[in-house]
């Protein structure tokens, strides 16, 4: 136990010296949010009316965080199924070190860049007219929420990588399941606008409670979609907190117990 | 003492339609080499992986120096060193970023996985190489630096699951001198191989796996008594062809063996019988494309051994059969 935490920042040291070694992965994984935040201002901010003072791009924010934090669900399975093709993990796991340190530490790798990531973001959101009205603390709140879910998303991106085999698979199928899961949600459009049965699902999705949640604390009035009287919309907060509280009670134990039995 | 010992190792894959290990007996006397030689498939990685507390067996039991590694792999751990087929370094970093992460995390502390990193590099000769990333390095260094990582607490029990596996001769030639110097520092080593000539050079003692069991165990110029001596092999054009094996089953004893353009057979007397074979088919004004002495495959150790080819090996990529064949 003494050595978990150590042995985890090793691991975590080692995707930090990748990131270094390999800057296109930096590159990559900072530009496609800042493009979503320009497509999306610039493209349909003009054209959507939502009545919100300061214009689109104050729902719009919360919505690109939301969705980028997600895509880290992605990013963690992908290089964990790649550690597993290339028998690092089954180098680490013949090493004397803290069940779990090797998953754990790369949770923590993948949350530090999800703070560089959401900092860049936020600069660019700024740059492009953004303005939370809330005060710092609700702001630092907000940013801690998005920084929660990221982290607890990971988790189900361990449980994923460890269960899957192709790295490329992993990045194919992480992309068709949280793309729509990201835009069924309040992110993007109002989710009055949808199907009955897609509202339904668009309600209770937990990118919805997020985003919703991230208004709130940014000093939006408008919910955008959060119309119907759900408990969800209702209680963004709330909700969000209960989902990442969930997703780290089971995805955590199932995945370290995972990486203890697993075998390439 | 047995430094490992592994008894009775059954392990099937999916849902038992695949039995990779079949009872499985076998041990590595302490201080000492055992070659498990055997085709792809014959479950040799199978038993290292459970050896190494990878992977758990549906049944039987096993022991490093004396740690039961199914009640307590973490214990196994601290005294192995795994080397596996696919070199298992993270190949973004460079070799000294490898050998100093994987050096914390045998809890040395920074100072001294530097420091050991450091000797490690000087020792495999990769100094050199040390600050460039792994991507760089030859299929050689490669395997040098995998075999690095896995000596940095200086282990009990070594572990190499085909090191030599995909390498160019020269690249194996180096691994067989690093190797051998391991051995002569006491090492407990268990090595798995396709090479019969590999086991040759390294191991003290041999165990011959097919089909998930041992089928023959011992020295290896015991192996190589059961298995017969060395073949007479002469390739030549298709013309010749029947005179030529007319010319080996003569000099041979035996009735030659004939696979597309080479005849072979078995014989005793080494040179003098190469020799009288020669001036038979110069006589014959038989010009041979490639002629030699052969000494026993694997594929030798198994048909003598089982009465099969090992079949496994036949499937092989082209490449791996090349090097095999030296």
């Amino acid at each position: 136990m003494n050595h978990a935490i150590s042995d985890a920042l090793v691991i975590t040291k080692r995707q930090l010296l990748q990131l270094s070694r390999v800057p296109e992965v930096l590159i990559f994984s900072t530009i496609q949010p800042v493009m979503f935040v320009l497509l999306f201002r610039y493209v349909f901010g003009g054209s959507i009316d939502t009545g919100q003072p300061g214009g689109y791009v104050q729902l719009l924010m919360p919505g690109i965080f939301v969705q980028t934090v997600a895509f880290t669900l992605v990013a963690t399975a992908s290089g964990l199924a790649e550690d597993m093709k290339k028998g690092l993990i089954d180098r680490f796991r013949s090493l004397p070190i803290s069940r779990g340190a090797v998953v754990i530490g790369r949770t923590f790798g993948d949350a530090l860049l999800n703070i560089l990531v959401l900092a860049i973001m936020a600069t660019t959101g700024y740059v492009v007219g953004w303005r939370p009205t809330s005060g710092i603390l609700q702001i630092t709140l907000a940013f801690f929420f998005l920084f929660m879910f990221g982290y607890a998303l990971s988790w189900i991106g361990i449980f994923v990588g460890l269960s899957v085999k192709d790295a490329r698979t992993v990045q194919n199928v992480g992309f068709i399941v949280t793309f729509p899961l990201t835009f069924l949600s309040n992110a993007f459009a109002p989710t009055t606008g949808m199907p009955r049965v897609l509202q339904y699902f668009a309600e209770w999705n937990p990118v919805s409670s997020m985003v919703a949640a991230c208004r709130q604390l940014f000093g939006l009035e408008n919910q955008f979609g959060a119309t119907a009287n759900s408990w969800p919309s209702q209680n963004p907060l709330a909700t969000s907190l209960i989902y990442m509280a969930l997703l780290m009670l089971i995805f955590i134990p199932l995945s370290i117990r995972k990486y203890k039995n697993t075998s390439a | 003492m047995k430094t490992v010992e592994a008894k009775h190792l059954v392990k099937t894959y999916r849902n038992g339609e695949v039995k990779a290990l079949n009872d499985l007996s076998l041990d590595v006397e302490e201080g000492t080499v055992l070659g498990v030689l055997g085709p792809n498939g014959a479950g040799k990685t199978t038993t290292v992986r459970i050896l190494a507390t990878l992977l758990k067996p549906d049944s039987g039991s096993a022991t490093v120096a004396g740690i039961d590694v199914i009640k307590n792999p973490e214990k196994v751990r601290e005294v192995i060193g795994l080397s596996g087929q696919y070199a298992a370094v993270d190949e973004t970093l460079t070799g000294w970023d490898n050998l100093v992460m994987f050096g914390r995390l045998y809890h040395l502390g920074y100072k001294k996985s530097v420091d050991r990193a450091n000797e490690l590099l000087e020792r495999f000769d990769l100094v050199e190489a040390a600050k460039r990333p792994i991507t760089t390095y030859s299929g050689g260094m490669r395997r040098r630096l995998d075999l690095a990582a896995s000596l940095i607490v200086r282990p009990k029990v070594l572990f190499l699951d085909e090191p030599t596996t995909g390498l160019d001769p020269r690249g194996r030639q180096d691994m067989w001198s690093v190797i051998q110097e391991l051995v002569t520092g006491g090492v407990t080593v268990l090595l798995t191989t396709q090479y019969l000539e590999e086991a040759d050079q390294l191991a003290d003692d041999i165990a011959v796996i097919d089909r998930g069991t041992v089928i023959a165990r011992g020295t290896s110029d015991a192996l190589k008594t059961q298995v017969g001596g060395e073949k007479l092999e002469i390739t030549v054009d298709n013309a010749d062809l029947a005179k030529t094996q007319e010319i080996v089953t003569r000099v041979s004893g035996h009735s030659a063996y004939v696979n597309t353009r080479t005849v072979s057979a078995p014989v005793v007397n080494g040179s003098k019988d190469l020799l009288e074979a020669l001036r038979a088919l110069d006589d014959a004004k038989i010009h041979p494309l490639d002629i030699g002495l052969r000494r026993p495959s694997l594929d030798d150790v198994f048909l003598s051994l089982t009465g099969h080819v090992a079949e496994e090996i036949s499937a092989e990529p082209a490449t791996q059969k090349k090097g095999r064949k030296k």
